[in-house]
């Protein structure tokens, strides 16, 4: 009997990070699919192209380092499909090429890798095309139009480096009711319509890809937590800190300020406390500092909507609480056992 | 999932829930037969060595103290069969260095009954004589710490010891010897707690027992004293519920402050199985010859809990319990905390709670891919004492040694494993914990 020397634990989970990485790509097909079935071949298509660029560019970069392949851990796939959702679904394909790569070799090749990147991948590229593409990445369609399956929008297919064609006429062409043109922030932002709650919770509103329906991300987000793929002390912290905020701002004046509901199920809020900042590498490890964290990101998306010139803060919240990450950590170390204070006595 | 307001059982924070594998439990301890050879190293405790007091081609006896304690903070060692000295000098030990030992080879024909004892009455002794009795029954600490068992009740005058803890939580996964102790000794074990408080003058006895264990809690409540001095309570089954810091903790609510005993607060911990065997063996008078230990593991064809010899080498022990050929790991002790031994001529010792032997499919360490610190924070949510491993394993990969002990407590580490079990990167946290603890003892005794 040939025996072998190794050091306890001699047991371990069965958990790995692909395992963990898997399950959040596999929680966000429902989210996938609504968003194909609202906004039809043109949302298919930018989440096929901007997943397959992030993961070849994952692969490209492997192989210009000498590296082996690390598609096996599932990150770019996650970054690819959480970026895609996050852009408007008329975003032409060319550029969410331009925003994958992007997001994988700036927002996380040039840091190290997986766990090394200080700010969300996705939220790089995202950003980085914000700055780039304004006009396309506010260019809204309307969703349930009804030739969706049969032709994409125009602007899909807008040649590399061109701009994309206007596309009201389109629009006006696809007779959808009531479509504006404006997702319901901008329209409270400017115009003072708050959207209803019901319209906001089934996704019946204008938006990106993946904002539309708020219940069916809470509620993939809760399998992932009940799993505990997910850390849930940080959605509940943005979610809880971004009502609180919103409420005291209505307290002030409800004239002009709308109710939490309006905040918490607008825009990209959902999706980002649930799916962007619970981003394992960038958000802080303590017990303290997720909490912190959690409440920094809540606080300034309201902020930013309220007082800034965007009608969307989400984004931006989380890349600062992404670069406050570091210091959250060093400054929440928690209390090592048998230096705390002395707990109850029996 | 375990809602607050539902939990019963005394616990800690933090710890985890691996695969128990506790089947063991319901099979009752059986007698294993007696090796041709047995090797009983000298030192099988913290502390000096014994002295060998027999010669080669000497017949000794069972229970015969052929190695006498050299001083207070050391231990006796009985012959643990009849036979002859075959050889004194060095033989492989379980950490893989050559330990000075005694080889016995056993009459096999003859009775082994213990034949050297002196009976005695520990209700009508003081507590020096006590002490001076404890250490001739040459017990260590058997749940593995291995430290002598008189040298813990011998409570310095200055100190005031309120309670004495009793550690049944047997947290470990495959093991199951302490269980079928406090079921099957259950008398010992009181009449062994009756004994340690004398020595230590500790009023009051708190025994944790693991919930996971209803049978053990039960025959324990039947034989309490009436006095209400002694009182058992149910643990969650959770790792590492058995360690000093957290059963007193799950127990009393007090925290052991940093880097200091638990006689700090008050407490004493001594593990069921050292009581169980000071209250036979005591009163007796007979020295330790014999231990309860759990033989399991998915290559073992017989697991179960066997009486055997102090010396008995395992590849008899094996031999006995029919290993599968398959057998790639030997562990002493526990998977989350025991070692793996590099020759199996090793011998069973006092401190030995249990041996398990794993098949190439069943390792942990088979081949798990590595990845980086993906920050998921997993491992703060487990560590039993707070501590930052994520932090400490990025600067062990730095090498940053000194910092990890002076900014991030690396010497609170007690090394139970929890951040390994649970790391989803499969870094090999507490392994480089050991590594950066053994580097900073070498440089500050330097």
């Amino acid at each position: 009997m040939s025996i072998e020397l190794r050091t306890s634990p001699h047991q371990v989970s069965d958990r790995s990070v692909p395992t963990i990485m898997k399950h959040v790509v596999l929680s966000l097909l429902p989210v996938c699919a609504f968003s194909v079935w609202q906004y039809g071949l043109s949302a298919l298509a930018l989440l096929l192209t901007i997943t397959a660029t992030c993961l070849l560019t994952e692969r490209l970069l492997n192989r210009s380092a000498g590296q082996p392949s690390t598609l096996g851990d599932w990150s770019a796939a996650i970054t690819g499909v959480l970026l895609a959702l996050t852009l408007p679904p008329s975003f032409p394909l060319w550029m969410g090429v331009v925003a994958g790569f992007v997001a994988i070799a700036i927002g996380k090749a040039l840091f190290g890798g997986l766990g090394f990147n200080v700010f969300n991948p996705a939220l790089i590229g995202r950003a980085f095309v914000q700055a780039a593409f304004p006009v396309a990445i506010t260019t809204w369609v309307p969703a349930f139009s009804a030739q969706r399956f049969t032709e994409l929008v125009p602007t899909t297919l807008t040649a590399p480096l061109m701009m994309p064609p206007e596309i009201v006429d389109w629009v006006k062409q696809q007779a959808v009711d009531a479509f504006t043109g404006a997702t319901p922030l901008a329209r409270w932002k400017f115009e003072n319509v708050v959207a209803s709650t019901y319209d906001l919770l089934t996704g019946a509103v204008t938006a990106s890809a993946g904002e539309t329906s708020a219940i069916l991300i809470l509620v993939c987000g809760l399998y992932l937590a009940a799993r505990k793929f997910m850390d849930w002390r940080i959605p509940v912290a943005v979610l809880a800190s971004a009502a609180l905020t919103a409420w005291l701002f209505q307290w002030y004046d409800p004239a002009h300020y709308p109710s939490p509901t309006f905040v918490l199920f607008s825009g990209g809020l959902m999706l980002g406390a649930v799916y962007m900042a619970t981003d394992m590498a960038t958000s802080p490890v303590t017990p303290l500092g997720v909490w912190i964290y959690g409440a920094v990101i809540g606080v300034v998306t309201v902020m930013i909507r309220y007082f800034g010139g965007l009608t969307e803060g989400v984004m931006y919240a989380i890349l600062l609480g992404n670069a406050l990450t570091p210091f959250i950590d060093l400054y929440t170390q928690p209390r090592v056992f048998g230096t705390r204070q002395q707990g109850k006595k029996k | 999932m375990r809602l607050p307001f539902l939990k019963r059982a005394a616990t800690f924070e933090h710890g985890i829930h691996p695969a128990y594998h506790k089947e063991t439990c319901s099979l009752p301890i059986k007698r294993l037969a007696f090796a041709p050879r047995l090797i009983v190293p000298l030192s099988q405790h913290i502390g000096k060595p014994a002295v060998c007091c027999v010669n080669v081609g000497q017949e000794v006896l069972r229970g015969q103290v052929i190695a006498t304690a050299d001083g207070f903070v050391s231990l006796p060692v009985h012959a643990p069969a009849t036979g002859v000295v075959e050889a004194i000098g060095l033989m492989p030990a379980a950490n893989g260095k050559m330990v000075d030992s005694i080889t016995i080879r056993v009459y096999q024909a003859d009775g082994q009954a213990v034949q050297v004892s002196a009976p005695r009455d520990f209700e009508s002794m003081d507590r020096k004589e006590l002490l001076a009795a404890i250490q001739d029954t040459g017990i260590s600490g058997l749940g593995g710490a291995t430290f002598p068992a008189h040298v813990k009740l011998s409570v310095p005058p200055e100190t005031v010891i309120d309670t004495m803890v009793v550690n049944g939580a047997e947290c470990e996964p495959f093991l199951t010897c302490d269980h079928r102790i406090m079921v099957e000794r259950t008398q010992d074990l009181i009449r062994g707690i009756r004994i340690a408080m004398k020595a230590s003058g500790a009023p009051r006895t708190v025994i944790g027992v693991e919930d996971n264990k209803p049978d053990a809690i039960a025959a324990i409540q039947a034989a309490l004293p009436a006095d209400g001095s002694i009182t058992v309570k149910a643990l969650e089954t959770k790792y590492p519920q058995g360690a000093e810091d957290t059963i007193i903790y799950a127990l009393l609510g007090r925290e052991i402050p940093a880097g200091q005993r638990p006689a700090a607060i008050g407490v004493l911990v001594n593990n069921v199985m050292t009581l169980a065997y000071l209250g036979r063996l005591l009163p007796a008078g007979e020295g330790i010859v014999e231990r309860v230990l759990t033989v399991a593991g998915p290559a073992v064809e017989r697991p179960g809990n066997y009486i055997v010899p102090i010396g008995t080498p395992l590849r008899f022990l094996l031999e006995q319990v029919g290993a599968k050929s398959s057998a790639k790991e030997i562990i002493l002790g526990g998977p989350m905390m025991g070692m793996t031994i590099s020759s199996l001529d090793v011998p069973v010792t006092k401190g030995t709670s249990g041996v398990l032997a794993f098949a190439e499919a069943q390792l942990a360490g088979e081949v798990q891919r590595t990845y980086t610190c993906v920050k998921c924070g997993e491992c703060l949510k487990v560590c039993p004492k707070f501590l930052n491993p994520s932090q400490l394993g990025l600067l062990a990969a730095k090498r940053e040694y000194a910092e990890m002990a002076e900014r991030y407590n690396l010497d609170r580490c007690f090394e139970c494993g929890c951040c390994s079990y649970v790391c989803p990167s499969h870094i090999p946290l507490v392994q480089q914990f050991r590594i950066a603890k053994a580097v900073n003892r070498e440089k500050s005794s330097a």
